[in-house]
Parts: C-alpha cells; sequence; structure tokens
C-alpha cells in the first residue's frame, strides 16, 4: 500500500502533465492573439492517434510524434480559417473541436477498451531515495519532466528571447506588427500549430501513459479546463503551472474521496472539477484590470492586412 | 503578375447567405465522399444511405422531423445570442435542466390527467433553462467570467446532476434499479401529429418559435439593439444600448428555447428521465445556427439537414455499417465548411495586376 501523501504527491503530477502540456501551446497561440476553442478535439485527436500507435508499434516516442502530428494537423485547419479565411476565432475553434472528437472516435474505433504498456517510471537517481518527497517527485515518467521544461522552455521563449517578444507584439498590436515588416499571419498560424501540437502530445500522454487505456471521450473536458486554464493564471507561465497540477488534485480528489469512503455521491465528485472551474473563473475575472492587463490585447480579433 | 485581393462587401444579401450555406453543403458532401472512400464504401452507397433512405418512408421522414424539432428550437434561441456575440454554448446542459424540471413535475403528478400539466411542464422547463442559463449571464454581469467557459462547464454539471437524480432521488422503485424514471401518464406527453411516425406537436411550438424569432429579430427595437451590439459595441453604446440587457437578453431567450427542447425529448419520444435525454443536440445546435445563417427562416431549412445528417448517420451504420463518428465528422466538416465560404459574405475576390494599380494611383 502507497502512502497517502506519496500517492497524491506522484497522482498529482501525471495528473497535471496533459493539461500543462495543452495548457502551454493554447498559451502560445493566444499570445500571439489567436483563441482556440478546440483545444479539447485535438487533445481527443492526439490521444486516439499516439494510443493506435502504441499499440501497433509499441514505441512510446513515435505515439507522442504521431499524436502531436495529428492533431496539428487538425489544428491547421483552425489555424487556416481564422488566418486565411478571417473566421471567427469561437466559432472556428468550435469547429475543429467537434472534428476533432469525431476524427478521434473514428480513429480509436477498433481499439475500444483495450490497453497498452504504459510509459516507464524514471527514478532520478538519489533525489528518488528521498523519504516520501523521492518516490512522490522523483519517480516520474519522463513527460512528466519534459512538461516542466516545456514550461519553462516557453517561459523563456516568452520573456527572454526576440521571437517571443515578436509573438507578444502580434498579439498586443497586430497592425503595428504588420508595419514592421513581420508576417502577421503565417506566426499566428505557426502559433496555432504549436498549440496544437501540444494539445496533441497532452492528449497522447492521457492515453498511453496516465491512463493507458483507449475509451472514446477520455479527454473528459480537459481540454476546456486547459482553455480556462489560461485566463486563471492570467497568460503568466508560473500561474498557469500551478493551474494544471491543481486542477490535476482536483481531478485526483473524486479518486481519493471515494478511497477514504466517505459517502459523497459520485456525481457531485465528477462534477467538481466543472464547479471548481466556474468559481475560480469568475473570481479570477472579477479584477478587469487583472485581466485586461495580461491579456493579449488582440486576442479573438481577426486581422487582415490593410484594413 | 496578378494579386488576389480582398475587398470587403458594402452590404450582405440574404440570396449570397444562402449561397454560402450551399456552398458549405457541397464541400462536405465532396469531402464527406473522401470519406466513405477511405472506409471502403462507394460514395453512391454512402450518400443512398445517409441522405436518401431515411426519406424513402414515412417512418424514416417522421424521424428526421422528431429530430428536427430540438435543433430548431435550440437553434432559434442560441442564434439571437450570436448575433450579439454573446457565445452560449452550453445550450446541452439548458435542456437537460429543462427535462429534469419538466420531468420532476411530471413525476410528482404521476397520475394527474389534467389538462395544464403539459403547459405547466413547458413553463417549469422553460424557466429552469433559463435559471441555467442566467447562472452565465449573472456571472458574466457581476464578475466578467466569460460565458462560453461557464456555459460549457454547466453543460457537464448538468449532466451529473441529471445522473444523479435518475440513479437516485427521481429513479423508477419498481424500475429493477434501471437508471430511469417512471414512464410520464398520457396527460404529461405531446401528442403525435404524424400517424406511423414518432413527431410530436412540440414540432409546432419549434416553428412557432421560429415565427416569434423572425419577428423578434426583425420587428423588434430590441432584437435590432441586440443585432447593433454584436456588430458595432461601440456604437450600440453611445446609443444607450445596455450591455449587460444584451448578455441577459441572450442567454435568457437561448435558456427557455433550449429548456422547452428538454421537455420535447422526455415528453416526446422518450416518455421518461433516463440518462441519455440529448445526442448532443445543444452542439450540434450551434452548427445549425450558423448554417442558416442565423436567419430564422435560413435555420428551420439547417435544422432539417442536421436533423437528416442524425437519422442518416443511423440508417448508413445498419445499412452499410459506417461507424457512428461519422456522423459527428460530418457535423464539424458543415461548421468548417461555412466559415471558410463565409468569407465570400463579406469580402469579394478581385483579381488585380498590381502594376496597374500602381500607374492608376495618381490619376484617382
Amino acid at each position: 500500500m502507497m502512502d497517502p501523501i506519496i500517492f497524491v504527491l506522484a497522482g498529482t503530477l501525471a495528473a497535471g502533465t496533459s493539461m500543462l502540456f495543452a495548457a502551454m501551446g493554447e498559451l502560445v497561440a493566444e499570445k500571439s492573439g489567436v483563441l482556440n476553442l478546440g483545444v479539447e478535439g485535438m487533445m481527443a485527436v492526439g490521444a486516439a492517434a499516439g494510443f493506435v500507435t502504441v499499440a501497433t508499434t509499441g514505441s512510446h516516442s513515435l505515439g507522442f510524434l504521431v499524436g502531436a502530428l495529428t492533431a496539428g494537423l487538425l489544428s491547421l485547419v483552425h489555424a487556416i480559417l481564422v488566418t486565411v479565411f478571417l473566421a471567427n476565432q469561437v466559432a472556428s475553434g468550435l469547429a475543429v473541436g467537434i472534428l476533432g472528437l469525431g476524427v478521434s472516435a473514428a480513429i480509436g474505433k477498433n481499439f475500444e477498451g483495450t490497453t497498452v504498456e504504459p510509459l516507464a517510471k524514471l527514478d532520478i537517481p538519489l533525489l528518488s531515495d528521498f523519504p516520501v518527497i523521492g518516490p512522490g517527485l522523483f519517480s516520474q515518467d519522463i513527460m512528466v519532466y519534459l512538461a516542466m521544461l516545456l514550461a519553462f522552455g516557453i517561459w523563456f521563449l516568452m520573456n527572454r528571447t526576440k521571437p517571443g517578444l515578436i509573438i507578444r507584439s502580434i498579439g498586443e498590436s497586430p497592425a503595428a506588427a504588420h508595419a514592421l515588416g513581420y508576417r502577421v499571419l503565417l506566426i499566428r498560424a505557426l502559433c496555432v500549430l504549436f498549440g496544437g501540437a501540444m494539445a496533441g502530445i497532452g492528449g497522447a500522454y492521457l492515453a498511453t501513459a496516465y491512463t493507458p487505456l483507449w475509451a472514446e471521450g477520455m479527454v473528459a473536458g480537459r481540454g476546456w479546463i486547459v482553455v480556462a486554464l489560461i485566463v486563471f493564471g492570467t497568460w503568466i507561465v508560473p500561474r498557469i503551472v500551478l493551474g494544471a497540477y491543481l486542477f490535476g488534485a482536483v481531478t485526483l480528489l473524486e479518486l481519493s474521496i471515494q478511497a477514504m469512503g466517505l459517502n459523497i455521491p459520485s456525481q457531485l465528485l465528477s462534477a467538481s472539477p466543472y464547479i471548481i472551474t466556474i468559481i475560480v473563473l469568475a473570481v479570477i475575472s472579477r479584477n478587469k484590470t487583472l485581466i485586461s492587463l495580461n491579456s493579449p490585447v488582440s486576442l479573438g480579433q481577426t486581422f487582415k492586412a490593410g484594413s | 503578375m496578378r494579386s488576389i485581393r480582398l475587398e470587403p462587401r458594402a452590404e450582405q444579401s440574404l440570396l449570397a447567405s444562402f449561397l454560402v450555406s450551399g456552398s458549405a453543403i457541397l464541400l462536405t458532401l465532396l469531402a464527406g465522399s473522401m470519406l466513405f472512400v477511405f472506409y471502403g464504401k462507394s460514395p453512391v452507397a454512402g450518400f443512398h444511405a445517409f441522405f436518401v433512405e431515411p426519406l424513402q418512408t414515412q417512418y424514416g421522414i417522421g424521424e428526421v422531423l422528431l429530430k428536427m424539432t430540438p435543433l430548431l428550437l435550440i437553434a432559434q434561441g442560441l442564434a439571437i445570442g450570436f448575433r450579439a456575440r454573446i457565445w452560449n454554448i452550453g445550450a446541452e446542459g439548458q435542456l437537460i435542466l429543462g427535462a429534469i424540471a419538466a420531468g420532476t413535475v411530471a413525476i410528482w403528478f404521476e397520475t394527474s390527467d389534467s389538462l395544464f400539466l403539459l403547459p405547466g411542464m413547458i413553463i417549469v422547463g422553460a424557466l429552469a433553462g433559463m435559471a441555467w442559463a442566467g447562472i452565465a449571464a449573472w456571472l458574466r454581469v457581476t464578475f466578467n467570467a466569460n460565458e462560453i467557459l461557464v456555459t460549457f462547464m454547466l453543460s457537464n454539471i448538468a449532466l451529473q446532476l441529471l445522473y444523479y437524480l435518475v440513479t437516485g432521488p427521481l429513479r423508477d422503485p419498481q424500475g429493477f434499479n434501471f437508471p430511469q424514471s417512471v414512464t410520464f401518464s398520457d396527460a404529461a406527453m405531446f401528442s403525435i401529429l404524424l400517424e406511423d411516425t414518432r413527431v410530436s406537436t412540440a414540432l409546432i411550438i419549434a416553428l412557432v418559435a421560429s415565427i416569434a424569432a423572425w419577428i423578434f429579430v426583425r420587428r423588434s427595437m430590441l432584437g435590432y439593439q441586440l443585432i447593433v451590439g454584436g456588430l458595432a459595441p461601440a456604437a450600440a453604446q453611445y446609443a444607450g444600448f445596455s450591455a449587460k440587457r444584451t448578455i441577459w437578453i441572450s442567454l435568457l431567450i437561448g435558456g427557455a428555447a433550449a429548456g422547452i427542447a428538454g421537455v420535447g425529448e422526455v415528453s416526446g419520444p422518450l416518455g421518461m428521465l433516463q440518462r441519455n435525454i440529448s445526442p448532443g443536440y445543444g452542439y450540434a445546435a450551434i452548427i445549425v445556427a450558423f448554417l442558416g445563417a442565423l436567419h430564422p427562416i435560413g435555420i428551420i431549412f439547417s435544422s432539417a439537414l442536421m436533423a437528416l445528417i442524425y437519422v442518416g448517420g443511423d440508417y448508413a451504420r445498419l445499412s452499410i455499417g459506417l461507424p457512428s463518428a461519422v456522423t459527428t465528422i460530418f457535423q464539424g466538416m458543415l461548421l468548417t465548411f461555412y466559415l471558410a465560404s463565409s468569407l465570400l459574405l463579406s469580402y469579394k475576390i478581385r483579381f488585380s495586376d498590381p502594376r496597374v494599380a500602381i500607374q492608376r494611383s495618381p490619376a484617382s
């Protein structure tokens, strides 16, 4: 029997990882001014493609790669709709999200209920021998650490590098960035593509590492929580990371409370991540200055050069 | 060298709106035929199963009209909000709440044969849908919380609430532990509109709602204010149109329509509360609203098409073994291609020679 503290620590990191990947991708897209409401569908496609790849080839790396590529391909539809066809970003995200859920179900159809070998856990030498914290924090699969590394990388890219500055300027004022000679639409499309690929990796992580079993609809609203996470985190990387792990803990709450044998209706526990999302969203959004200071000014608006 | 330019159109014609929807449908069919080929079926067989077979029998047509009812009702409500750029994507949850509230009334008055039972249920269902959407309106108005996320989250909460009720308080005590309520009495049911089908009089409500929506959008000051608020928020503010009222009205109308659609399901084809009340009507209605160009008349056609896709998907699964995911993919493609085609609605595409333009410009 695992120590409960170890279980919670280890579980929180693993549960937050899929959302962290997707959230970092969504952050980059939103920083460039494009809202992507199709994260749920992209995670679902990544999960299905990743799972099927691992189930047929046995290679997890290939699974993540195929998951990223497939979801990236789907996000390309969103990117083209909002840049070339000047489509409303909300409607386009919904369209691509629905498309993704359908494609995901189609890809995974013959694998319903099957399992794959989960991703191996890595024991970090010395650190993992620490009592309690060791097995909790330092005995995870590699993607848990890569997600953290990605978060750091995105923070660095956005705040310390020129490409990050360009992306941010496009999100703040696409007209000014265009006048400076930056290719607004191309860069936005690339950011959306990156977002899609990361959502795909997040989805693939869910299906091949976190719960290595395929069930249609297994993303179960996480993609939408990711979109909300960006608002909670007010577009700031460390806050989003914290949010992803906090919501990882919330999804774990359901399991822990059931394990404790408390007499709470299971449906209330299943609804709790959504209830908590609404409450946190209301509390954070209430501070309008906080939101307007940090959200990219052009977020959600189409940009057409010369208009 | 010739270049392609986009020129904004001065006004959008109704004909152009319908052309855009037509183009979206055509492109979906084209991509759909590739999907059929991918599944090893001939496109002819696929389209026959999807779009012809359901319309060959009276029962099939009835099923299309049956599924059209909630789609039409919900999409009319949503379109009013979408015009004002209030994105209620949680009609699924508002439908479920309407079903739960009306169902509770029907179960409470299990033995009643009052003529007022069904009208009472419709009102209660509408109010419950409004209340659920009202939560999102209130959170948006007082806390600035994004209504897209809130309405979506509320849908998931509604689903869990339904699961809780049909496995607990509202479960049929004699139902062998099945997660469903008692069967509603006849007085709690819509009557059948067309013989030998399951089409109920709820369809009439949906059609009347469409006329009401048309009058609201075209002839009322409030409808006009909502449209202005969506097209030109600054102008709406100068004119003194309240942004808060726009949010409230958009969400409440959408919630009421979805709530009534929920009553139509439990008091129509289902006849009881159970775990599955809607196969995603609330989400499909978003597509229906767009495909109908957010126009009350257009939505009548697009809801019929979406209903046909639902029924056709079932037929295609049974007759040629296509997976049910194809239905969802069709839905996603419709909206995707609609948005791509919409470019032609707001812009004219001009093929021009930039050198000519430069030479001409000093003179003009």
